[in-house]
Protein backbone atom coordinates (compact mmCIF):
# COMPACT_ATOMS: atom_id res chain seq x y z
CA UNK A 1 0.00 0.00 0.00
CA UNK A 2 0.87 3.63 -0.79
CA UNK A 3 1.13 6.49 1.52
CA UNK A 4 3.08 8.71 -0.85
CA UNK A 5 1.34 11.82 -2.28
CA UNK A 6 2.81 10.81 -5.58
CA UNK A 7 1.28 8.74 -8.29
CA UNK A 8 3.90 8.08 -10.68
CA UNK A 9 7.60 9.34 -12.29
CA UNK A 10 8.58 10.36 -15.83
CA UNK A 11 12.18 11.09 -16.52
CA UNK A 12 13.88 12.54 -19.48
CA UNK A 13 17.50 11.93 -20.50
CA UNK A 14 19.50 11.76 -23.66
CA UNK A 15 23.04 12.54 -24.09
CA UNK A 16 24.92 10.51 -21.27
CA UNK A 17 21.87 9.19 -20.11
CA UNK A 18 22.64 5.66 -19.54
CA UNK A 19 25.52 6.93 -17.04
CA UNK A 20 22.71 8.99 -15.51
CA UNK A 21 20.27 6.75 -15.48
CA UNK A 22 22.38 4.18 -13.66
CA UNK A 23 22.77 6.09 -10.58
CA UNK A 24 19.20 6.69 -9.85
CA UNK A 25 17.00 3.97 -11.31
CA UNK A 26 19.36 0.46 -9.73
CA UNK A 27 19.05 2.81 -6.54
CA UNK A 28 15.34 2.33 -6.55
CA UNK A 29 14.10 -0.10 -3.68
CA UNK A 30 12.13 -2.99 -4.33
CA UNK A 31 9.28 -1.85 -2.27
CA UNK A 32 9.35 1.44 -4.84
CA UNK A 33 5.22 1.74 -5.23
CA UNK A 34 4.92 4.01 -8.09
CA UNK A 35 5.73 3.43 -12.20
CA UNK A 36 8.51 4.95 -13.63
CA UNK A 37 8.50 5.77 -17.29
CA UNK A 38 11.48 6.76 -18.93
CA UNK A 39 12.60 8.50 -22.45
CA UNK A 40 15.51 8.51 -23.70
CA UNK A 41 16.85 9.92 -27.05
CA UNK A 42 17.92 7.01 -29.14
CA UNK A 43 18.04 6.43 -32.96
CA UNK A 44 15.42 5.87 -34.89
CA UNK A 45 17.18 2.54 -36.79
CA UNK A 46 18.13 0.88 -33.68
CA UNK A 47 17.27 -2.23 -31.97
CA UNK A 48 17.03 -0.25 -28.59
CA UNK A 49 18.50 -2.23 -25.53
CA UNK A 50 18.29 0.09 -23.06
CA UNK A 51 15.75 -1.90 -21.38
CA UNK A 52 17.75 -5.32 -20.76
CA UNK A 53 20.37 -3.22 -19.95
CA UNK A 54 19.00 -1.62 -17.12
CA UNK A 55 16.38 -4.60 -16.41
CA UNK A 56 19.92 -6.58 -15.48
CA UNK A 57 20.92 -3.54 -13.04
CA UNK A 58 17.97 -2.67 -11.46
CA UNK A 59 16.09 -4.14 -8.09
CA UNK A 60 12.70 -3.41 -10.07
CA UNK A 61 10.77 -4.19 -12.86
CA UNK A 62 12.12 -3.17 -16.52
CA UNK A 63 10.36 -2.96 -20.09
CA UNK A 64 9.91 -1.65 -23.32
CA UNK A 65 6.38 0.52 -23.02
CA UNK A 66 3.84 -1.46 -24.89
CA UNK A 67 0.64 0.28 -26.39
CA UNK A 68 -2.30 0.46 -24.61
CA UNK A 69 -0.40 -1.24 -21.59
CA UNK A 70 -1.70 -0.52 -17.82
CA UNK A 71 0.56 0.90 -15.45
CA UNK A 72 2.18 -0.89 -12.89
CA UNK A 73 2.99 0.16 -9.75
CA UNK A 74 7.08 -0.59 -9.22
CA UNK A 75 7.81 -1.04 -12.57
CA UNK A 76 10.28 0.97 -15.15
CA UNK A 77 8.63 1.60 -18.61
CA UNK A 78 11.68 3.16 -21.50
CA UNK A 79 9.68 4.47 -24.06
CA UNK A 80 10.29 2.24 -27.93
CA UNK A 81 12.87 3.95 -30.33
CA UNK A 82 10.86 6.47 -32.47
CA UNK A 83 7.51 6.13 -31.06
CA UNK A 84 6.34 8.84 -28.57
CA UNK A 85 5.02 7.34 -25.22
CA UNK A 86 1.69 9.50 -23.75
CA UNK A 87 -0.09 8.40 -20.72
CA UNK A 88 -3.72 8.06 -21.05
CA UNK A 89 -6.46 9.36 -18.43
CA UNK A 90 -7.19 5.19 -17.80
CA UNK A 91 -3.78 5.18 -16.24
CA UNK A 92 -2.44 3.09 -19.08
CA UNK A 93 0.26 3.96 -21.69
CA UNK A 94 -0.18 4.74 -25.70
CA UNK A 95 2.40 5.31 -28.26
CA UNK A 96 2.34 7.35 -31.06
CA UNK A 97 3.89 8.08 -34.73
CA UNK A 98 3.11 11.53 -34.04
CA UNK A 99 5.67 13.98 -35.91
CA UNK A 100 9.11 14.66 -33.53
CA UNK A 101 8.79 17.41 -31.75
CA UNK A 102 12.47 18.97 -31.30
CA UNK A 103 13.26 16.66 -33.71
CA UNK A 104 13.07 14.02 -30.87
CA UNK A 105 10.87 10.87 -30.92
CA UNK A 106 10.61 10.04 -28.48
CA UNK A 107 9.62 12.96 -26.87
CA UNK A 108 10.17 13.95 -23.73
CA UNK A 109 7.62 16.68 -23.37
CA UNK A 110 5.20 14.76 -25.16
CA UNK A 111 5.25 12.38 -22.20
CA UNK A 112 5.79 15.02 -19.11
CA UNK A 113 2.69 16.68 -20.88
CA UNK A 114 0.49 14.16 -21.00
CA UNK A 115 1.44 12.67 -17.65
CA UNK A 116 0.94 16.08 -16.13
CA UNK A 117 -2.75 16.15 -17.69
CA UNK A 118 -3.31 12.77 -15.90
CA UNK A 119 -1.28 12.97 -12.67
CA UNK A 120 -1.98 16.46 -11.89
CA UNK A 121 0.10 17.46 -8.21
CA UNK A 122 0.70 13.52 -7.75
CA UNK A 123 3.51 13.58 -10.57
CA UNK A 124 7.33 14.05 -10.25
CA UNK A 125 9.10 14.63 -13.41
CA UNK A 126 12.90 14.49 -13.25
CA UNK A 127 15.50 16.07 -16.30
CA UNK A 128 18.88 14.64 -16.72
CA UNK A 129 21.56 15.35 -19.19
CA UNK A 130 21.14 16.43 -22.37
CA UNK A 131 22.50 18.63 -25.48
CA UNK A 132 19.19 19.76 -26.36
CA UNK A 133 16.00 21.28 -25.01
CA UNK A 134 13.37 18.52 -24.69
CA UNK A 135 11.73 18.49 -21.20
CA UNK A 136 11.66 22.42 -20.38
CA UNK A 137 8.41 22.62 -21.80
CA UNK A 138 7.12 19.42 -20.33
CA UNK A 139 8.63 20.32 -16.98
CA UNK A 140 7.04 23.75 -17.11
CA UNK A 141 3.61 21.31 -17.87
CA UNK A 142 3.80 19.35 -13.99
CA UNK A 143 4.87 22.41 -12.57
CA UNK A 144 1.67 24.05 -13.57
CA UNK A 145 -0.25 21.07 -12.45
CA UNK A 146 1.49 21.23 -9.51
CA UNK A 147 3.30 18.36 -9.54
CA UNK A 148 7.43 17.95 -8.67
CA UNK A 149 9.86 18.82 -11.37
CA UNK A 150 13.92 17.86 -10.50
CA UNK A 151 16.86 18.41 -12.68
CA UNK A 152 20.14 17.28 -12.42
CA UNK A 153 22.43 20.08 -11.37
CA UNK A 154 23.68 21.15 -14.99
CA UNK A 155 27.64 21.18 -13.61
CA UNK A 156 27.56 17.35 -13.13
CA UNK A 157 25.88 16.46 -16.38
CA UNK A 158 27.52 15.05 -19.33
CA UNK A 159 25.73 17.18 -21.51
CA UNK A 160 24.48 20.36 -19.94
CA UNK A 161 22.48 22.46 -22.53
CA UNK A 162 18.78 19.81 -21.60
CA UNK A 163 19.25 20.63 -17.48
CA UNK A 164 20.14 24.82 -17.98
CA UNK A 165 16.68 24.94 -20.15
CA UNK A 166 14.42 23.29 -17.81
CA UNK A 167 15.86 25.56 -15.01
CA UNK A 168 15.47 28.51 -17.14
CA UNK A 169 11.94 27.72 -18.58
CA UNK A 170 11.05 26.43 -14.55
CA UNK A 171 12.35 28.43 -11.73
CA UNK A 172 10.51 26.39 -9.13
CA UNK A 173 11.95 23.56 -10.17
CA UNK A 174 14.73 21.74 -7.48
CA UNK A 175 18.09 21.50 -8.89
CA UNK A 176 19.74 18.42 -7.20
CA UNK A 177 22.83 15.90 -7.86
CA UNK A 178 22.00 12.89 -9.28
CA UNK A 179 22.40 10.91 -5.88
CA UNK A 180 20.34 13.40 -4.37
CA UNK A 181 17.50 12.46 -6.91
CA UNK A 182 18.07 8.73 -6.23
CA UNK A 183 18.04 10.17 -1.91
CA UNK A 184 14.25 11.90 -3.10
CA UNK A 185 12.85 8.88 -4.93
CA UNK A 186 13.77 6.68 -1.71
CA UNK A 187 11.93 8.79 0.66
CA UNK A 188 8.43 9.27 -1.63
CA UNK B 1 -20.55 21.83 -1.59
CA UNK B 2 -19.20 19.91 -4.28
CA UNK B 3 -15.75 20.41 -5.36
CA UNK B 4 -14.71 23.01 -7.95
CA UNK B 5 -13.66 21.05 -11.01
CA UNK B 6 -9.72 21.98 -11.88
CA UNK B 7 -9.48 24.05 -14.83
CA UNK B 8 -7.76 21.69 -17.00
CA UNK B 9 -11.37 19.74 -16.24
CA UNK B 10 -13.20 22.30 -18.55
CA UNK B 11 -11.06 22.04 -21.49
CA UNK B 12 -11.38 17.93 -21.22
CA UNK B 13 -15.55 18.83 -21.18
CA UNK B 14 -14.54 20.74 -24.24
CA UNK B 15 -12.40 18.55 -26.11
CA UNK B 16 -15.85 15.69 -25.66
CA UNK B 17 -17.93 18.60 -26.66
CA UNK B 18 -15.88 19.63 -29.59
CA UNK B 19 -15.30 15.73 -30.65
CA UNK B 20 -19.14 15.28 -30.33
CA UNK B 21 -20.53 17.83 -32.55
CA UNK B 22 -17.29 16.94 -35.22
CA UNK B 23 -19.55 13.46 -35.08
CA UNK B 24 -22.98 14.89 -35.64
CA UNK B 25 -22.71 16.93 -38.06
CA UNK B 26 -19.99 15.24 -40.00
CA UNK B 27 -20.01 11.87 -38.82
CA UNK B 28 -16.25 11.96 -38.33
CA UNK B 29 -15.75 9.68 -35.13
CA UNK B 30 -13.05 10.58 -32.91
CA UNK B 31 -14.44 10.14 -29.81
CA UNK B 32 -13.09 6.38 -29.18
CA UNK B 33 -9.44 7.44 -30.30
CA UNK B 34 -6.66 7.68 -27.65
CA UNK B 35 -7.36 10.77 -26.05
CA UNK B 36 -4.04 11.75 -24.66
CA UNK B 37 -2.49 12.30 -28.34
CA UNK B 38 -5.75 13.79 -29.89
CA UNK B 39 -5.47 16.21 -27.16
CA UNK B 40 -2.08 17.67 -28.16
CA UNK B 41 -3.20 17.81 -31.92
CA UNK B 42 -6.58 19.61 -31.29
CA UNK B 43 -4.75 22.11 -28.69
CA UNK B 44 -2.32 22.55 -31.13
CA UNK B 45 -4.93 22.81 -34.18
CA UNK B 46 -6.92 25.56 -31.82
CA UNK B 47 -3.32 27.81 -31.50
CA UNK B 48 -2.54 27.94 -34.95
CA UNK B 49 -5.81 28.21 -36.15
CA UNK B 50 -5.96 31.15 -33.56
CA UNK B 51 -9.02 30.03 -31.63
CA UNK B 52 -9.10 31.23 -27.76
CA UNK B 53 -10.84 27.82 -26.52
CA UNK B 54 -12.38 24.80 -27.98
CA UNK B 55 -15.61 25.98 -27.82
CA UNK B 56 -15.16 28.61 -30.12
CA UNK B 57 -13.39 26.45 -32.24
CA UNK B 58 -16.70 24.29 -32.04
CA UNK B 59 -18.83 26.83 -33.36
CA UNK B 60 -17.03 27.35 -36.19
CA UNK B 61 -17.03 23.90 -36.70
CA UNK B 62 -20.50 23.62 -36.56
CA UNK B 63 -21.21 26.85 -38.94
CA UNK B 64 -18.19 26.63 -41.50
CA UNK B 65 -17.79 23.09 -43.56
CA UNK B 66 -14.49 24.61 -44.41
CA UNK B 67 -13.06 24.21 -40.54
CA UNK B 68 -13.90 20.27 -41.21
CA UNK B 69 -10.75 19.38 -43.75
CA UNK B 70 -8.61 22.03 -41.73
CA UNK B 71 -8.86 20.18 -38.73
CA UNK B 72 -9.20 16.67 -40.15
CA UNK B 73 -5.26 17.85 -41.39
CA UNK B 74 -4.50 18.12 -37.15
CA UNK B 75 -6.23 14.52 -36.78
CA UNK B 76 -5.72 12.51 -39.32
CA UNK B 77 -2.12 13.02 -41.45
CA UNK B 78 0.53 11.14 -40.92
CA UNK B 79 4.13 11.17 -42.46
CA UNK B 80 5.06 7.58 -43.25
CA UNK B 81 8.16 6.28 -45.19
CA UNK B 82 8.55 4.00 -48.13
CA UNK B 83 9.48 0.34 -47.11
CA UNK B 84 9.21 1.61 -43.46
CA UNK B 85 10.87 -1.24 -41.17
CA UNK B 86 12.61 -2.62 -43.96
CA UNK B 87 12.10 -5.81 -42.08
CA UNK B 88 8.44 -6.16 -42.24
CA UNK B 89 8.48 -5.69 -45.55
CA UNK B 90 11.17 -8.87 -45.90
CA UNK B 91 9.20 -10.71 -43.88
CA UNK B 92 6.11 -10.09 -46.10
CA UNK B 93 8.23 -10.62 -49.16
CA UNK B 94 10.02 -14.33 -47.78
CA UNK B 95 7.74 -15.44 -45.26
CA UNK B 96 3.83 -14.02 -46.60
CA UNK B 97 4.29 -14.44 -50.37
CA UNK B 98 5.06 -18.11 -50.46
CA UNK B 99 1.49 -18.49 -49.22
CA UNK B 100 -0.20 -16.10 -51.20
CA UNK B 101 1.23 -17.62 -54.04
CA UNK B 102 -0.68 -20.70 -53.93
CA UNK B 103 -3.95 -18.36 -54.50
CA UNK B 104 -5.54 -17.75 -58.04
CA UNK B 105 -6.64 -14.26 -56.64
CA UNK B 106 -5.76 -12.09 -54.08
CA UNK B 107 -7.48 -9.24 -52.19
CA UNK B 108 -5.39 -7.06 -49.87
CA UNK B 109 -6.40 -4.30 -47.89
CA UNK B 110 -3.69 -1.22 -46.91
CA UNK B 111 -6.27 0.01 -44.14
CA UNK B 112 -5.36 3.67 -43.13
CA UNK B 113 -3.71 4.36 -45.96
CA UNK B 114 -2.71 8.02 -45.26
CA UNK B 115 -0.36 9.64 -47.97
CA UNK B 116 0.42 6.00 -49.78
CA UNK B 117 3.57 5.13 -48.72
CA UNK B 118 2.72 1.53 -47.05
CA UNK B 119 0.34 0.72 -50.01
CA UNK B 120 3.34 1.91 -52.67
CA UNK B 121 5.81 -0.51 -50.85
CA UNK B 122 3.41 -3.41 -51.29
CA UNK B 123 2.67 -2.91 -54.94
CA UNK B 124 5.97 -2.83 -55.59
CA UNK B 125 6.98 -5.78 -53.64
CA UNK B 126 3.96 -7.48 -55.69
CA UNK B 127 5.26 -6.68 -58.91
CA UNK B 128 8.64 -7.81 -57.90
CA UNK B 129 7.11 -11.08 -57.06
CA UNK B 130 4.98 -11.33 -59.90
CA UNK B 131 2.14 -11.42 -57.92
CA UNK B 132 0.38 -8.26 -58.75
CA UNK B 133 -1.39 -8.78 -61.85
CA UNK B 134 -3.78 -11.52 -59.64
CA UNK B 135 -3.81 -8.99 -56.81
CA UNK B 136 -6.64 -6.07 -56.36
CA UNK B 137 -5.45 -3.97 -53.86
CA UNK B 138 -7.60 -1.35 -51.59
CA UNK B 139 -6.19 1.25 -49.94
CA UNK B 140 -8.63 3.09 -47.69
CA UNK B 141 -8.62 6.07 -45.31
CA UNK B 142 -11.43 8.73 -43.27
CA UNK B 143 -9.29 11.70 -44.95
CA UNK B 144 -10.03 12.62 -48.73
CA UNK B 145 -7.26 14.73 -48.39
CA UNK B 146 -5.10 11.47 -47.64
CA UNK B 147 -6.71 9.48 -50.43
CA UNK B 148 -5.91 12.09 -52.99
CA UNK B 149 -2.14 11.92 -52.50
CA UNK B 150 -1.67 8.54 -52.18
CA UNK B 151 -3.87 8.41 -55.38
CA UNK B 152 -1.80 11.03 -56.61
CA UNK B 153 1.77 9.39 -55.85
CA UNK B 154 4.05 11.76 -55.63
CA UNK B 155 6.71 12.46 -52.81
CA UNK B 156 9.06 14.67 -51.99
CA UNK B 157 12.26 14.45 -53.32
CA UNK B 158 14.52 14.76 -51.29
CA UNK B 159 12.63 11.47 -49.05
CA UNK B 160 13.66 9.17 -51.99
CA UNK B 161 17.01 8.52 -50.81
CA UNK B 162 15.30 6.70 -47.21
CA UNK B 163 12.46 4.97 -49.60
CA UNK B 164 15.50 3.75 -52.06
CA UNK B 165 17.66 2.63 -48.73
CA UNK B 166 14.27 1.32 -46.65
CA UNK B 167 13.66 -0.99 -50.12
CA UNK B 168 16.96 -2.06 -50.60
CA UNK B 169 16.68 -3.27 -46.99
CA UNK B 170 13.40 -5.14 -47.51
CA UNK B 171 14.78 -7.16 -50.22
CA UNK B 172 13.75 -5.09 -52.91
CA UNK B 173 14.33 -7.17 -56.54
CA UNK B 174 14.75 -3.82 -58.88
CA UNK B 175 15.16 -0.44 -58.47
CA UNK B 176 13.11 2.10 -56.78
CA UNK B 177 13.73 4.42 -59.89
CA UNK B 178 12.23 2.22 -62.14
CA UNK B 179 8.72 3.27 -60.71
CA UNK B 180 9.27 7.06 -60.72
CA UNK B 181 10.01 10.32 -62.47
CA UNK B 182 11.63 12.83 -60.46
CA UNK B 183 11.23 17.06 -61.80
CA UNK B 184 10.90 19.84 -60.07
CA UNK B 185 12.30 18.41 -56.63
CA UNK B 186 9.28 16.05 -56.71
CA UNK B 187 9.40 12.08 -57.48
CA UNK B 188 6.41 11.08 -59.29
CA UNK B 189 5.38 7.22 -58.92
CA UNK B 190 3.93 5.45 -62.10
CA UNK B 191 0.48 5.64 -62.51
CA UNK B 192 0.52 1.43 -63.82
CA UNK B 193 1.34 0.81 -59.98
CA UNK B 194 -2.27 2.07 -59.41
CA UNK B 195 -3.88 0.15 -61.85
CA UNK B 196 -5.26 -2.90 -59.53
CA UNK B 197 -5.60 0.19 -56.80
CA UNK B 198 -9.25 0.98 -55.41
CA UNK B 199 -9.14 3.91 -53.30
CA UNK B 200 -11.72 4.22 -51.17
CA UNK B 201 -12.99 6.13 -48.37
CA UNK B 202 -13.56 4.17 -45.11
CA UNK B 203 -13.85 4.16 -41.41
CA UNK B 204 -12.14 1.56 -39.34
CA UNK B 205 -14.63 3.32 -36.81
CA UNK B 206 -18.00 3.27 -38.23
CA UNK B 207 -18.08 1.58 -41.32
CA UNK B 208 -18.31 -2.90 -42.13
CA UNK B 209 -16.40 -5.19 -44.02
CA UNK B 210 -16.33 -4.93 -47.69
CA UNK B 211 -14.32 -8.16 -49.25
CA UNK B 212 -12.50 -11.18 -48.10
CA UNK B 213 -9.02 -10.41 -47.95
CA UNK B 214 -5.93 -12.68 -47.86
CA UNK B 215 -3.51 -9.88 -46.48
CA UNK B 216 -4.62 -6.88 -44.21
CA UNK B 217 -1.52 -4.32 -43.63
CA UNK B 218 -2.48 -1.84 -40.98
CA UNK B 219 0.87 -0.20 -39.39
CA UNK B 220 0.56 2.41 -36.96
CA UNK B 221 -3.25 2.93 -37.48
CA UNK B 222 -4.78 1.13 -34.44
CA UNK B 223 -2.15 2.62 -32.12
CA UNK B 224 -4.03 5.77 -32.30
CA UNK B 225 -7.53 3.97 -30.93
CA UNK B 226 -8.55 3.35 -27.33
CA UNK B 227 -8.99 -0.21 -26.28
CA UNK B 228 -12.59 -0.90 -27.35
CA UNK B 229 -11.80 0.87 -30.43
CA UNK B 230 -8.94 -1.22 -31.08
CA UNK B 231 -11.44 -4.20 -30.56
CA UNK B 232 -13.81 -2.79 -33.36
CA UNK B 233 -11.21 -2.61 -36.37
CA UNK B 234 -9.80 -6.04 -35.11
CA UNK B 235 -12.97 -7.62 -34.89
CA UNK B 236 -13.30 -5.40 -38.26
CA UNK B 237 -10.28 -7.67 -39.51
CA UNK B 238 -11.30 -10.86 -38.27
CA UNK B 239 -14.43 -10.80 -40.16
CA UNK B 240 -12.35 -9.57 -43.77
CA UNK B 241 -10.03 -12.08 -43.47
CA UNK B 242 -9.90 -15.27 -45.41
CA UNK B 243 -8.96 -18.52 -43.44
CA UNK B 244 -5.53 -18.37 -43.30
CA UNK B 245 -5.26 -15.28 -44.04
CA UNK B 246 -2.56 -12.44 -42.92
CA UNK B 247 -2.69 -9.42 -40.73
CA UNK B 248 0.35 -7.33 -40.67
CA UNK B 249 0.19 -4.32 -37.78
CA UNK B 250 2.90 -1.49 -36.68
CA UNK B 251 6.23 -2.51 -34.64
CA UNK B 252 5.31 -2.12 -31.56
CA UNK B 253 1.18 -2.85 -31.79
CA UNK B 254 0.13 -5.69 -30.30
CA UNK B 255 -2.79 -8.35 -30.38
CA UNK B 256 -1.84 -8.98 -26.45
CA UNK B 257 -4.67 -6.57 -24.83
CA UNK B 258 -7.30 -7.35 -27.16
CA UNK B 259 -10.49 -9.89 -26.48
CA UNK B 260 -9.96 -10.76 -30.34
CA UNK B 261 -6.19 -12.12 -29.63
CA UNK B 262 -7.74 -15.72 -29.91
CA UNK B 263 -8.46 -15.38 -33.56
CA UNK B 264 -4.89 -14.53 -34.49
CA UNK B 265 -1.67 -16.77 -34.59
CA UNK B 266 1.60 -15.81 -34.59
CA UNK B 267 3.14 -16.03 -38.19
CA UNK B 268 6.36 -13.88 -37.71
CA UNK B 269 5.99 -12.96 -34.03
CA UNK B 270 9.19 -10.01 -34.41
CA UNK B 271 7.56 -8.16 -37.40
CA UNK B 272 4.00 -8.39 -35.84
CA UNK B 273 2.91 -10.51 -38.62
CA UNK B 274 -0.44 -12.70 -37.71
CA UNK B 275 -2.56 -15.31 -39.23
CA UNK B 276 -6.30 -15.49 -38.86
CA UNK B 277 -7.15 -19.19 -37.21
CA UNK B 278 -10.31 -20.83 -39.02
CA UNK B 279 -13.03 -21.66 -36.81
Amino acid sequence: MTSSRYQAVVVGASAGAVEALSVILPALPPTFKLPVIVVVHIPPDRRSVIADLFSAKCQLAVKEAEDKEPLVAGTIYFAPPDYHVLVEASMTLSLSNDEPVLFSRPSIDVLFETAADVYGAELIAIVLTGANHDGAKGTQAVLEAGGVGLVQVPETAFASAMPEAAIRACPAARVLSLEAIAGFLGDV
Amino acid sequence: MTEMPASEKVEDIEIRLLLEAMFLKYHYDFRNYAMASIKRRLRQAREQMGFATFSALQESLLREPSMLPRLLRYLTVQVSEMFRDPSYFKAVREKVVPHLRTYPSLKVWVAGCSGGEELYSLVILFREEGLEDRTIFYATDINQEALQSAEAGVYPLERIQLFTENHRKAGGKSSLSDYYQAAYGRASFDKSLRRNVVFSDHSLVTDAVFGEMHLISCRNVMIYFDRDLQDRALGLFKASLARKGFLGIGAKESLRFSRHAGAFSDFVREEKIYQRQGE
